[in-house]
């Protein structure tokens, strides 16, 4: 049994199709990518098993419960930590005081919220920057905020929407060992979003190709970039000249 | 936080004090300072923690007033036991308002309307109630005694200042508290980002309607007092809107969110109005209407070059921000 087990997932927005029959496993321990054009419903699907909406239909199971049909928080609570593309910081309070938000989710104390906070500052490369407000972070760092702030709730999964975005390669590849390391060292599983190609490279094991709402394609990264109908819709049909 | 503690001592001891070399009138103003900061403090619990603004703070303070008033006046129960009553009631209302708000996706200012709505639905419902003496008001029994009457809540001016005194610094002790607890990052939390709070497992709900009943609860006592001190009732002038504003405007004034601006705000903006009217009167200038006026020159200045409020940036000043 898959942690996560999504099955003909369908949602639309009056009338418009975003996501349609989507069907994908995450399996326990693994980094898994989740990659298309723009459009292509990922961050739909992102949403639907984070409960910020319901789906049309299709079922999310997690750990073998139904998850499809709970609220965002519930979710989380079942231990879905998710990040946000468009980063969502707590912008009047300190960058600690957002991760400490985080971590009261499983500490009884805030000042035990605060211990594992500073922890996860510091892997995150954040802890010189702890006190600052958070609206003063560039777009970087608000992206490590929100992957802090989702670790601070301990997640046994962790949904990742697009946190290499805007990042100079050096950075990108700082954020991929965070995320290697958290994987390796504490099994966390990992379903991300990306357009950066050198960080699903580099960290997904398993790839899942979303093109019209739809998965066109499924397997490893070497299965996936030989594909042919994954070449074909981010290069174009083989037209006759 | 030492600077600031020892602030927060000397402020305390001097208004502890202050009965010592002030009286009569001045001693009133002082009760209506921390009168505003208490209230202020209430709301601010609801809108400067969990960002839920209310506007119809006046409903709180009318019905609690009305509660405990209403039983002394009809059975004679005594304000201690009308208390419970009052902040049940207004506890309750104030769930009722949350959760027709925050299970239907109602705010921001559309949220503010429906406070609003609530204080003049029950300012007009008190109006056509016989029972509590409808527009014409309602009179308890004033009884000005020298001996402090606790029991009864009667006694000298004094005994006022320092129940609001008492109060005013428990609502401080409460909201510090509160800040630092699991409530306060989550309110916090829901304040700025309520998708984000609720991303990271924050029953966003639960916590909104927590706010509410703690401020309800808050500003029902403050109703009650209003009751004893007063001792007479209109619903033309408890529940008016213009009530709610002079709640808020304290906090306002002096930093939202912030636990010292209530009491900042409220100190500034009595002194403040009652200094002109105090000014104008020894002048010989009849000028109706001056306060308000006045109000509204104070917020616009404040609006614009302080629009934190006075607190943060005096706090920084004064090295007790940290």
């Amino acid at each position: 049994m898959a942690l996560l087990e999504v099955r003909g997932l369908s949602k639309s927005f009056r009338g418009l199709r975003a996501v349609h029959d989507a069907s994908f496993d995450v399996p326990q321990g693994t980094i898994n990518a989740l990659i298309g054009p723009n459009g292509a419903g990922k961050t739909t699907i992102f949403n639907v098993i984070a409960g910020v909406y319901p789906a049309d239909a299709g079922a999310i199971h997690f750990e073998g419960k139904a998850i499809h049909g709970l609220r965002a928080d519930q979710v989380c609570a079942a231990g879905i930590g998710r990040t946000f593309q468009i980063v969502k910081p707590f912008a009047g309070l300190s960058v600690l005081d957002n991760v400490v938000v985080g971590g009261l989710l499983r500490e009884r104390s805030a000042a035990a919220a605060r211990r594992i906070s500073l922890d996860i500052l510091e892997k995150l490369h954040l802890g010189p920057k702890r006190d600052l407000p958070a609206s003063s972070l560039t777009l970087p760092d608000r992206k490590r905020l929100e992957a802090a702030r989702a670790l601070a709730t301990r997640p046994k999964l962790l949904l990742l929407d697009e946190v290499m975005a805007g990042l100079r390669p050096t950075e990108c590849d700082q954020m991929i060992e965070v995320f290697r390391g958290l994987n390796r060292g504490e099994g966390l599983t990992i379903l991300l979003i990306e357009h950066v190609m050198r960080a699903v490279m580099a960290l997904a094991q398993h790839i899942g190709v979303l093109h019209h709402g739809e998965v066109i394609a499924r397997g490893t990264p070497e299965q996936i970039v030989r594909d042919p109908a994954v070449l074909e819709c981010y290069l174009g049909e083989e037209t006759e000249v | 936080m030492k600077r600031a503690t020892l602030g927060l001592a000397i402020l305390a001891a001097l208004l502890v004090l202050l009965p010592a070399v002030v009286r009569g009138y001045a001693l009133s103003v002082a009760t209506l300072i921390l009168y505003f900061a208490y209230t202020g403090q209430a709301w601010n619990v609801m809108m400067g923690f969990a960002g839920q603004l209310s506007l119809g703070h006046s409903l709180y303070v009318g019905v609690g007033a009305y509660a405990a008033g209403a039983l002394f006046f009809h059975y004679g129960i005594g304000p201690w036991a009308g208390l419970w009553v009052a902040i049940l009631l207004c506890v309750l209302l104030g769930l009722l308002i949350g959760f027709l708000a925050f299970r239907f996706g109602i705010s921001g200012v559309y949220f503010a309307l429906l406070t609003i709505a609530f204080a003049e639905f029950t300012r007009i419902g008190f109006d056509h109630l016989d029972w509590t003496g409808g527009p014409g008001g309602m009179f308890l029994r004033v009884a000005q005694r020298d001996a402090w009457d606790l029991a009864h809540f009667r006694g000298p001016p004094l005994m006022y200042y320092y129940t609001m005194l008492f109060l005013t610094a428990g609502a401080f002790v409460l909201c510090s508290f509160l800040l630092k607890s699991k409530a306060g990052y989550y309110w916090l939390a829901i304040r700025e980002n309520e998708e984000a709070a609720q991303a990271l497992g924050i029953n966003t709900f639960r916590w909104k309607m927590l706010a509410v009943a703690i401020s309800s609860a808050m500003t029902a006592i403050a109703g009650v007092f209003f009751a004893f001190y007063y001792n007479n009732l209109f619903p033309e002038q408890i529940f008016h809107i213009s009530r709610s504003i002079e709640i808020i405007l304290g906090p306002i004034i002096g930093g939202v969110g912030t636990l010292f601006g209530p009491i900042l705000g409220a100190a500034v903006l009595t002194l403040l109005s009652d200094g002109i009217t105090e000014l104008l009167a020894a002048l010989g200038w009849e000028m109706p209407g001056i306060k308000q006026v006045f109000y509204g020159v104070v917020l616009l200045v404040v609006i614009v070059f302080l629009p934190h409020g006075i607190w943060p940036g005096l706090a920084r000043k004064l090295g007790l921000d940290r």
